[in-house]
């Protein structure tokens, strides 16, 4: 059986960018893959792809077997994507728009209607069935959007970063929403900015950063390839940054990285956290540096970029599709419901 | 299987039609301003203009006869940029995106929003005609040659329609389209036979107005309306329309199909 999902060496421009630098992917039926990495990296492009919205420039790609380009039709059939905005009529109301895209997925009138009937029970729209679109809050929309990918039960499902600019509760929905489909044997390919979601709902991430993959494995692996956990100091005062630099590197486990914050390193601790934290405190007392802060935590998606590529994550030329959030550092999720436009 | 994707093209046509439609209803503003600019148009131009056309004017031939079948196509030519708009902000909302990820015909989108615009067009038309009734426009052949009026309005603006099509998804943002509309409608629509007989235009700009599609469509229709020779603008009229189409429905298509 051939993979769900097959990418050999793909590449994309647009005029003089070149968005995706031949990049190879896998995914087997039935799994999730996490691909990850900063706005801009390419995660929109190779999806536009993978969805047959975009001819590639270079390479080919494969949906159960079907070309992208020349089969493209046959691929439509065995697919959904949902985009990074909620692509939803924001006149019609939320039971028009799944009772329209149904009609459009060649789901006879009555078909369209239960399953558009049954999608707004499953995703907690009942309520609010029969509003405009436009009334509904950035989740509302989000789960909207979903519920019209599903209405044929596709085998393939692509979701871009599905849960960017959503809050927390809306953002555990979609969750849970992904972990049932897969459940029930759906193959996904999402694309997320952040480690944790990856780490959360994929079986293997695929890390991708100026259209280039540069590391595949699974949460565990990528963390580990990063060191486990990250001892993060911060001076009271910039000048001691150098010597606290010397004093962690003289540890001999790893080579202190310096942060975007001027004040701050990070030291890879990838096996005993807790000791690793009383060695490098000691060894900043001795050198009697101020210290203002000192923590053991989890790698988050900088430290793996910091790792990977020396350099961390940023926004690359000015990302076409993406409300601009930023990576946040502390892997938190933006807090904040999209205002109703 | 041929005839199978065709039933199914016309189903996805049909289903998106009634989706754009549905924007027109839901939106009583649009429908509002879209009836009241044009009736507008006709009572300012035939009471502002009336006076100093109506010399120039065949004798026995009132402005507001005149004039009414041109501000049909006036006030087609200038919603016409409603379809790069409605496309462009499909475009925007990721709306086409979903269209372009399905398994439906790629050519309903398109289909599918010119022909919404040529109902709400014929639709916008018959008020115009019966706010023209009331400040003493009439019908002058028979009631075949005022639906024939009406409909080769429609047809005109069909066709330019597709223009717009091509316009919005190059445009991409509505604003744009907005823009890039208005700066190719405004001159054809005033260089044209549509206010004033092409005759008392400087001779450069008459030549030009004569031979635009604009001025063929309003002497059809005015033909058609209240007399005169219909067989050869209306020939023009088809022809032109027949060549709008022809240029713009597979460019369309081509492009639809390599959007970003």
């Amino acid at each position: 059986m051939p993979p769900a999902v097959e990418a050999q060496d793909v590449v994309k421009r647009f005029g003089e960018t070149t968005a995706l630098r031949g990049v190879d992917l896998e995914v087997q039926a039935g799994t999730v893959l996490g691909l990850l990495g900063p706005n801009g990296a390419g995660k929109t492009t190779m999806v536009r792809v993978l969805a047959t919205l975009l001819v590639p420039d270079g390479g080919r790609a494969s949906v159960l077997g079907h070309d992208v380009v020349h089969e493209a039709q046959r691929v439509r059939e065995l697919i959904a994507l949902t985009g990074q905005f909620a692509a939803v009529d924001e006149i019609l109301t939320g039971r028009e728009n799944l009772r329209m895209f149904g009609r459009l997925f060649r789901l006879g009138r009555r078909e369209a209607e239960r399953r558009a009937g049954e999608l707004l029970e499953r995703f907690d729209l009942a309520d609010a069935a029969d509003r405009p679109a436009r009334t509904y809050s950035g989740g509302m929309r989000r789960r909207l959007d979903l519920a019209s990918s599903l209405l044929t039960r596709p085998p393939i499902l692509f979701l871009d970063e599905p849960t960017t600019g959503l809050d927390p509760r809306s953002r555990n929905q979609i969750w849970e929403v992904v972990r049932e489909l897969v459940r029930a044997g759906t193959t996904l390919l999402l694309t997320t900015q952040h480690l944790e979601e990856a780490d959360l709902l994929a079986d293997r991430i695929a890390v991708i950063d100026h259209g280039r993959l540069i590391a595949q494995g699974t949460g565990d692996e990528l963390k580990d390839s990063v060191g486990g956990q990250m001892i993060e100091v911060t001076v009271a005062d910039p000048a001691d940054r150098e010597r606290a630099h010397q004093a962690l590197h003289s540890l001999g486990c790893g080579e202190p990285q310096p942060t975007e914050v001027e004040r701050q390193l990070t030291l890879p601790a990838a096996h005993d956290g807790v000791a690793m934290m009383s060695e490098a405190s000691r060894a900043l007392q001795e050198t009697g540096i101020a210290v203002s802060d000192l923590a053991l935590r989890r790698p988050t998606l900088d430290d793996v970029f910091l790792t990977l590529t020396g350099r961390p994550p940023e926004d690359e030329a000015p990302a076409v599709q993406g409300d601009g959030h930023h990576l946040s550092r502390e892997l938190a999720f933006a807090e904040r419901e999209e205002p109703p436009r | 299987m041929t005839l199978e994707r065709l039933r199914w093209s016309a189903s996805d046509c049909l289903v998106v039609a009634v989706r754009n439609l549905r924007h027109f209803t839901r939106q009583p503003q649009l429908l509002l301003f879209s009836t009241i600019q044009p009736i507008m148009f006709v009572v300012l131009f035939s009471y502002v203009f009336g006076g100093s056309v109506g010399r120039s004017l065949p004798r026995g031939v009132e402005y507001e006869e005149f004039l009414l079948p041109g501000i049909f196509i006036q006030s087609v030519s200038f919603r016409a940029t409603q379809t790069a708009i409605g496309l462009a902000e499909d475009m925007q909302r990721g709306v086409i995106d979903r269209f372009r990820s399905m398994p439906m015909a790629r050519s309903a989108v398109m289909a599918g929003r010119t022909i919404a615009d040529l109902v709400r067009n014929l639709f916008v038309i018959v008020l115009m005609a019966a706010a023209g009734y009331v400040i003493g426009f009439r019908f002058q052949e028979g009631a075949g040659e005022a639906v024939g009026s009406i409909l080769v309005v429609g047809l005109f603006s069909f066709a330019l329609s597709w223009i717009f099509v091509f316009v919005g998804l190059t445009a991409r943002a509505p604003e744009a389209a907005q823009s890039a509309g208005f700066v190719a409608i405004f001159p054809l629509v005033f260089a044209s036979s549509i206010f004033v007989p092409v005759e008392t235009m400087p001779s450069w700009l008459a030549g030009f107005a004569a031979i635009s599609p604009v001025t063929a469509t309003a002497d059809a229709a005015r033909a058609l309306a209240i007399g005169g020779d219909v067989a050869e603008p209306l020939a023009r009229t088809l022809l032109w329309c027949a060549a709008i189409l022809v240029v713009f429905v597979p460019l369309c298509v081509w492009r639809y199909r390599r959007l970003r």
